[in-house]
């Protein structure tokens, strides 16, 4: 699998089990860096765990799919002026630019779709993401600028 | 990890009380609480997010299939939501034209 998300000898990695109830755990710990050794504003926080949290569950639901025992890796870098986070799976990759489109919100339609948030959620949460994605694994690196304003 | 669900009756409708953290893992007995209800013959359901401290595009997800199943008995699932954190979830879905959301469970139940 391409691999050049967040591989620097100072990453943080943290490996989880692929099944649902690790995922609060990785919210937990990406949201206690990011609160503890930068000064990055709460809801920037808030932003951040969301998005690790949804692209750990895009990375469980792909190994639940593809029936892998394979680990998620979950590494944290910081930067001068920034924070990554990097969710790595072994499923079979998606192509993230073909997702299927919902009906608009006002659409009665709309009532019958529960899932597809996730990757339109992670792009408006986190100022950079980028997917290197193919059938043996995707890799979403996320970044957030420190000092950035949010969506003021 | 705890979900907190817990339902009781007010002016006709049934509120459910969410309290923790609603995400993969948790969702499942959101859905599972809401399917209950209805086949109880509960048709007017309020959902409280008051105590919920993160939801995620999961629990987003179980919100839009609990209001299709309500909508199809002619009933309404409405919310109770002013923490921002979590009304933002729904403003960048655009949920918020989806869903009443009001600032308290006696605006809710009309009181």
């Amino acid at each position: 699998m391409a691999n050049r998300a967040v591989a620097t000898e100072q990453a943080i990695e943290l490996q989880i089990p692929a099944r649902a109830e690790f995922v609060a755990l990785v919210r937990l710990v990406v949201s206690s860096l990011a609160s503890a050794r930068r000064v990055l504003a709460d809801d920037r926080v808030d932003d951040l765990k969301l998005a690790v949290s949804e692209a750990c569950t895009n990375a469980i639901e792909a190994h639940g799919a593809a029936s892998l025992d394979d680990r998620i890796v979950v590494r944290c870098w910081e930067g001068d002026d920034r924070l990554e986070v990097s969710v790595e799976d072994r499923g079979e990759g998606f192509d993230p630019h073909s997702l299927p489109e919902h009906p608009p919100v006002t659409d009665p339609e709309r009532l019958n779709f529960e899932r597809g948030l996730g990757i339109p959620l992670i792009r408006t949460l986190v100022d950079e993401v980028e997917f290197e994605t193919d059938d043996t694994g995707t890799s979403v690196r996320l970044t957030l600028y420190c000092g950035r304003l949010s969506d003021a | 990890m705890e979900l907190g669900l817990d339902v009781t009756e007010k002016n006709g409708f049934a509120v459910l009380a969410v309290r923790g953290e609603v995400d993969v893992y948790t969702a499942p007995r959101l859905r599972e609480r809401l399917v209950e209800l209805v086949s109880q013959g509960k048709h007017q359901i309020v959902v409280d997010l008051e105590g919920v401290d993160f939801l995620d595009s999961t629990g987003l997800g179980v919100l839009v299939g609990g209001l299709k199943r309500l909508r199809s008995h002619d009933g309404d699932l409405t919310l109770v939501c002013t923490q921002h954190r979590i009304l933002k979830v729904f403003e960048i879905t655009g949920l918020t034209k989806v869903f009443s959301i009001h600032d308290s469970v006696d605006a809710a139940v009309g009181e």
